[in-house]
C-alpha cells in the first residue's frame, strides 16, 4: 500500500502535463497561456538577457560572462563554416537562436519542478518546420527550379531517376519529423527515466527492512543519469543546429 | 586590421574548436546517439510514407495500393538516410582521427 501510493506521487509522466496558467479562447481556439508557454519564455528571456549583459561592456579582455558569450558564438559561427561554408553565416541567426534557445529549454527542464517544452512534439515540430520551410522557400528564391536538384543526386542513370526523385521526397519530407522526434524521443525518454530511477529510491526506502537499505543504489544511478542527461541536453541542442545546417546547405548548394 | 582580427579569430577557433570537437566524439553516448539517429531517420523515413499513402488513398479511394506504394517509398527513403547518415558518421571522425579509426 506504502509503495503503491509513493508511486502515484511519482508518477514519470506526471511532469509532462500542461497546466493552463492564465485562460483564453479565440475564436474556439485554445491559446491559453500554459506551463509550457511559461518556460518557453523563460527560456527565451533568458538567452536574450545573457547576451545582452554579455555584450553590455564589450571589453577588450572579455570577463567570464562576455567569453562564454563569444565561445557560443564561435562555436556556432564554426558549426556552420564547417557544414555550409563562408556563404552559410547569412542563417547565423537563424541556427544560434534555435541553438539557444534548444538548449535553454533542455537545460531548464534539468531544474527539479520545471517544465522541458522540448519533450512535446509539437514545440520541436513548430521549430523543425520552421528550418525546412526556410530551406524551401529560399532554395527556391535562390536558386529558382535548379533547388530541385537535391531530389536528382548525380550520376544516376536516367531511366532510375523518376524512382530515385520520389524516393527523395520521401526523404525530404521525413527530415523535420525526423528532427523533431529525435529531440522529443530524448527528452521524454530521458526524463521518465531520471523519474523512475528516482522514483525506487522513494519506493524502497518506503518499502522499510532490509529493502530500505538499498535504496542508495537507485540513488547513484540517478546521480548518474542526471550527468548524462546534462550532456544529452546540450548534445541534442547540438545534433539540432548541426542539421539545421547540413539542411540549409541543401538551400545553398542544391547540386551537391 | 579587419583582415588580422579574421585571421586572430581564425586561430583562436582552431585553436579550441578541436578539443570540443574531440570531446564530442569521445563522449559516452556517441554510440547512442548515433544509432538513435540512424533509428528515427529510417522510421520517420517510413512513417511519412506509410501517411502520404494513406492520405492519397483515402483521398483517391485507391485503398490498399496508394499505401503499398508508398511505404515501399519510404521504407527506400529510410534506408537512403541511413546509408547517408552512415556515411557521414564514417567521413566526419575520418578527416581528424584516422587512426583510431580501425578500433
Amino acid at each position: 500500500m506504502l509503495s503503491y501510493v509513493s508511486f502515484a506521487a511519482t508518477d514519470p509522466i506526471k511532469q509532462f502535463e500542461l497546466s493552463e496558467i492564465v485562460p483564453l479562447e479565440v475564436g474556439g481556439l485554445n491559446l491559453a497561456f500554459t506551463n509550457s508557454s511559461l518556460f518557453m519564455a523563460l527560456g527565451a528571456a533568458l538567452v536574450c538577457g545573457f547576451l545582452a549583459l554579455a555584450s553590455s561592456k564589450s571589453e577588450m579582455v572579455p570577463g567570464r560572462t562576455q567569453s562564454l558569450a563569444e565561445m557560443t558564438y564561435q562555436f556556432i559561427a564554426g558549426m556552420i563554416r564547417d557544414t555550409i561554408g563562408e556563404d552559410g553565416l547569412r542563417f547565423f541567426p537563424l541556427v544560434f537562436s534555435l541553438f539557444a534557445f534548444i538548449l535553454m529549454a533542455n537545460m531548464l527542464g534539468m531544474f527539479p519542478y520545471f517544465f522541458t517544452t522540448t519533450s512535446h512534439i509539437i514545440v520541436n515540430f513548430a521549430l523543425a518546420g520552421l528550418v525546412i520551410s526556410i530551406v524551401i522557400l529560399y532554395g527556391f528564391w535562390r536558386n529558382g527550379f535548379k533547388f530541385l536538384k537535391i531530389f536528382a543526386p548525380s550520376g544516376v542513370p536516367a531511366a532510375l531517376l523518376p524512382l530515385v526523385a520520389v524516393i527523395e521526397v520521401f526523404s525530404f519530407v521525413s527530415r523535420p519529423i525526423s528532427l523533431s522526434v529525435r529531440l522529443f524521443a530524448n527528452m521524454l525518454a530521458g526524463h521518465i527515466m531520471l523519474k523512475v530511477f528516482a522514483g525506487f529510491i522513494v519506493m524502497l526506502a518506503g518499502a522499510g527492512g532490509a529493502l530500505a537499505l538499498l535504496s542508495p543504489l537507485p540513488l547513484i544511478l540517478t546521480v548518474a543519469v542526471v550527468a548524462l542527461e546534462f550532456l544529452v541536453a546540450f548534445l541534442q541542442a547540438y545534433v539540432f543546429a548541426i542539421l539545421t545546417c547540413v539542411y540549409l546547405n541543401d538551400a545553398l548548394h542544391p547540386g551537391h | 586590421m579587419g583582415d588580422d582580427l579574421k585571421k586572430r579569430i581564425e586561430a583562436a577557433r582552431s585553436a579550441y574548436a578541436k578539443p570540443n570537437e574531440d570531446a564530442l566524439s569521445t563522449a559516452p553516448s556517441k554510440g547512442m546517439g548515433l544509432g538513435f539517429r540512424m533509428a528515427t531517420e529510417f522510421v520517420s523515413a517510413v512513417v511519412v510514407g506509410g501517411a502520404v499513402g494513406w492520405g492519397l488513398d483515402q483521398w483517391l479511394g485507391t485503398t490498399p495500393w496508394l499505401l503499398l506504394l508508398c511505404f515501399c517509398f519510404g521504407f527506400a527513403a529510410g534506408v537512403s538516410n541511413v546509408v547517408r547518415v552512415a556515411q557521414a558518421a564514417q567521413n566526419l571522425p575520418g578527416d581528424t582521427s584516422d587512426t583510431d579509426e580501425g578500433e
